[in-house]
């Protein structure tokens, strides 16, 4: 197991009002995120707490490049990993920041 | 993906937890208690080096349903297999004694219990297994409140161990194809007594001995449903009002039902002896007819009570 944060200062506003969203289930190749606007509006911080060892410059990657493509500013998300791949864990913070966007 | 797909037309096998409760409820009327915010999350997992969930893979809220107050709660059963640890089972019992105290302060109409466990998690297997003695006897308590607990399985882990427990302890239980209710799991049962005695990767034994049919058949679950969220919800409405009263006739019912199942029965190896034994024209089809087909087929003669 490892534990780290990983903090994007630079950050565009995340669009919508909704404080709190939750996706996916900590489970085998699944991921679970717990998203909250708490943040000042260009900050975005991601917590991820992972059952694999060794990979924090890959979740670097994966989230600086969807904060690239999302605007994610205000944004906490909480990461419970179970070892899902860097596509799902991708598709999750998709997810994640949709659902805070008020997207149906 | 619970904003795109319609809750109420999804699969319930493959739905999560949420989804479950979101389908199930009236919509939007989801008040979840001790949300993922609190991150409630197990104290014990990290000392095993494992990630935790931050509802502990329980979920517990209220809503109504078709216009009726209830408590609800789901477990994630593919969260540690739906497993109970101390926060999760705190959890339900919490939520069990809530709806005792407030059955008539509020109207609480029933409690809905979406079990999908493998029963305690190993690795807080003591503080799970006094949850499940908690939460047996906060069921007691509810019923004895005048609160039907209707029991729903049709998850992956179906309701094992403590959870198979905990059905038996509820007004009504629903099940699936997909659900199974037992105490010891197939690989429990084969792991202490032997590959003969139980294999467990033979799944069709699993699911004749386990399965959701055969529990219907034999009155081990009172209605069979499609897996479908709707049906699940469907029946829930229509078994709250038919839930028995917990008492002393009740028990003594129940008792008397299971003596004679067990007199019945009690020698049978497979569910197709006990088919047999009981006089169903096809005994080897039960297994392959469609849902649809099965769920107006008849049931045993012992399935035809108000016990429970």
């Amino acid at each position: 197991m490892e534990q780290f944060q990983i903090h994007v200062a630079s950050a565009r506003p995340a669009p919508g009002d909704r404080r709190q969203a939750t996706v996916g289930v900590n489970a085998s190749g699944n991921i679970e995120i717990l998203v909250e606007r708490v943040l000042p509006e260009t900050e975005c911080l991601v917590e991820v707490t992972t059952a694999v060892t060794g990979y924090r410059t890959l979740w670097q990657a994966v989230i600086e490049d969807f904060c690239d493509r999302c605007p994610t500013g205000g944004l906490r998300f909480a990461i419970n990993d179970g070892g899902a791949r860097p596509d799902i864990v991708h598709l999750r913070l998709m997810q994640g920041a949709r659902l805070m966007g008020g997207e149906p | 993906m619970s904003n795109i797909i319609n809750l109420v037309d999804h699969d319930y096998y493959e739905a999560s937890a949420r989804d479950r409760i979101g389908g199930v409820l009236d919509p939007g009327s989801f008040h979840e208690f001790l949300g993922p915010e609190n991150r409630t999350v197990s104290p014990h997992l990290a000392q095993f080096n494992l990630t935790g969930a931050f509802d502990d893979g329980l979920i517990i809220g209220a809503g109504t349903l078709s216009g009726e107050k209830v408590y609800i709660a789901a477990q994630e059963g593919r969260f540690m297999g739906g497993a109970f640890g101390e926060v999760h089972g705190a959890k339900l019992v919490g939520l069990l004694r809530a709806a005792r105290d407030n059955a008539t302060a509020k109207g609480i109409r029933a409690v809905l219990l979406l079990l999908d466990t493998g029963g305690v998690r190993l690795q807080e297997a003591n503080a799970g297994e006094l949850a499940i003695a908690e939460a047996a006897h906060a069921i007691v308590e509810v019923r004895i409140a005048g609160v039907a607990v209707i029991a729903l399985v049709g998850g992956k882990s179906g309701a094992f161990g403590g959870g198979g427990i905990v059905t038996a302890f509820c007004s009504r239980i629903i099940v699936s194809d997909h659900g199974r209710i037992g105490v010891s799991g197939p690989e429990v049962i084969e792991t202490n007594k032997g590959v003969e005695e139980f294999d467990a990767k033979d799944k069709g034994l699993v699911w004749r001995i386990d399965g959701g049919r055969t529990r219907s058949m034999m009155g081990g679950a009172d209605v069979f449903v499609k897996d479908r969220v709707r049906d699940f919800r469907a029946a829930a409405i229509e078994q709250i009002p038919k839930a028995p009263p917990f008492t002393l006739a009740t028990l003594v019912a129940e008792q008397a039902r299971l003596a004679a199942r067990l007199q019945a029965y009690g020698d049978c190896r497979d569910a197709p002896e006990i088919w047999q034994k009981a006089g169903v024209a096809d005994p080897s089809g039960i297994a392959d007819v469609s849902e649809e087909a099965f769920a107006t087929m008849p049931r045993l003669k012992e399935a035809a009570h108000d016990a429970r």
